[in-house]
């Protein structure tokens, strides 16, 4: 079966990286279509209606397939290749909740704790030092990802604290992870960043940094818009 | 909902009303899995919830053998993946099984959270999530389609059993938001009918107006009126 797989995401996008990472992983050629998400394209909009999000996955004729964790469980089942997923239920089960936790609560907690300031801040801030502690606590002992000794469903889903959340320490002036504070976590973040496969996908620390660093002010009026709703 | 003999080892920690767990107990019914119902009492939750779900401290959770299992759509897949020889609610295939996790995400991102808007809130808040409410079910009215359920050719399925229990809301949507769910998504209420009637649903859920009774409570519980 060799239908043509094209990706629609965007530069830097971290769940854009999740459904590349997998292809990559699968042995999957794939074509990326790069969208510009100030101006998306038709192709965007006529492929993903219902939330115009990239990524968006088109694998030959077939409608898109989109939101990147249920992308990369299928590309797992539709490809040949190293299985992403454990295979046990139980495990399976884990993963899934852990990737989900780092999309809602994990995610959530570190954007207030790098976008507010003051007592909201502190608190936050000791909120997703907890989390990161949690996420640290599914490494297998001994084992180098998530997966064990090869990258797995939930090193691809909290792949985001590995390359992009230093990037906004950075512009942030915060620091969340730290070696001392969470020294597996930290360990796994440069093993996943030097991997080879994980290499070839990672967006250019440098041209990430530049990209985001101007949009400072967008990310605090995110965070209280956020914390207004709470 | 009297205690079925357990020999699969099944327990499932729960509240009574909750729509994330009545999917799950409608799982276990098309799977005809039996388990042990434990009421929790989300006001002074059991050191067993505390323990299994240590993260989200909520329920459903589904104990395996003891071991925990949270999140409803998780637990749906866990089921799935555990009981192999069950009847099915997610395809075979690869694509099919990626849209129904898709619609089923659509769901549990969308509608409890609209509907919780849609009595907490007033005025143009509530006015934004009406419309937010009757765009839902629109999109869902068009992926629905002329399919008798959301599992198409598969029959009843994931993405039925992860809508299914919020049509027990829809009487208090519609007060609340002040529309007919039948005028403005018509295939979704033919489509709530027929799965009300399904065995499955209908020993899973409960009635409207004890819905609406319960969100009557929230709100005084929240000083909402």
């Amino acid at each position: 079966m060799s239908e043509p797989v094209k990706l629609i995401g965007c530069f830097g996008s971290p769940v854009v990286h999740r459904a590349e990472l997998a292809l990559r992983l699968k042995g999957v050629p794939y074509e990326l279509i790069t969208e510009d998400l100030n101006n998306k394209s038709e192709l965007l909009l006529k492929h993903n209606p219902v939330h115009q999000k990239v990524p968006v996955l088109l694998h030959g004729d077939r409608p898109a397939i989109c939101e990147s964790l249920v992308i990369v469980e299928y590309v797992d089942e539709a490809f040949d290749g190293p299985p992403l997923m454990p295979a046990d239920p139980l495990a399976r089960a884990a993963v899934r909740f852990w990737a989900s936790f780092m999309d809602k609560e994990c995610r959530e907690s570190m954007w207030m704790a790098l976008w507010t300031d003051g007592e909201e801040q502190a608190g936050a801030i000791s909120a997703a030092k907890a989390n990161l502690t949690l996420i640290e606590g599914q490494l297998p002992d001994g084992k180098m990802f998530f997966g064990g000794d090869t990258i797995g469903f939930l090193d691809i889903a909290v792949s985001g604290i590995a390359h992009w959340m230093e990037i906004f320490e950075e512009i942030a002036g915060v620091r969340l992870l730290t070696e001392e504070e969470h020294p597996t976590l930290y360990r796994w973040a440069r093993e996943y960043t030097a991997n080879q496969t994980v290499r070839q996908c990672l967006p250019d620390r440098g041209r990430l940094l530049a990209a985001l660093a101007p949009s400072r002010d967008i990310f605090v009026s995110i965070a209280k818009t956020m914390s207004a709703h709470k | 909902m009297a205690p079925e003999k357990n020999s699969s080892d099944l327990v499932l920690l729960d509240f009574w009303v909750s729509p994330f767990g009545q999917r799950v107990r409608i799982a276990l019914a098309e799977k005809s899995l039996p388990y042990e119902y434990v009421e929790e009492d989300l006001a002074g939750k059991s050191d067993r919830l505390l323990q299994s779900n240590p993260v989200h401290k909520k329920t459903p959770v589904l104990l395996h053998g003891g071991k925990p299992v949270n999140e409803s759509l998780i637990i749906v897949q866990y089921l799935e993946e555990a009981f192999p020889d069950t009847p099915s609610l997610l395809p075979a295939d690869p694509y099919a099984r990626a849209q129904a996790r898709f619609w089923a995400d659509y769901v549990d991102k969308k509608v409890y959270d609209c509907g919780a808007r849609l009595w907490k809130l007033k005025g143009e808040p509530q006015a934004q999530a009406r419309a937010e409410m009757l765009e839902i079910l629109k999109t869902l009215e068009t992926e629905l389609g002329d399919k008798e359920f959301f599992g198409g050719e598969h029959g009843f399925g994931f993405v039925d059993a992860a809508f299914a229990p919020f049509t027990s809301w829809f009487q208090s949507y519609e007060k609340l938001g002040e529309f007919k769910v039948a005028e403005v998504a018509p295939k979704i209420a033919a489509w709530a009918d027929r799965v009300g009637k399904r065995e499955s649903v209908a020993k899973s859920l409960y009635s409207p107006d004890k819905v609406y009774d319960f969100i009557g409570v929230l709100k005084k519980k929240y000083g909402i009126e």
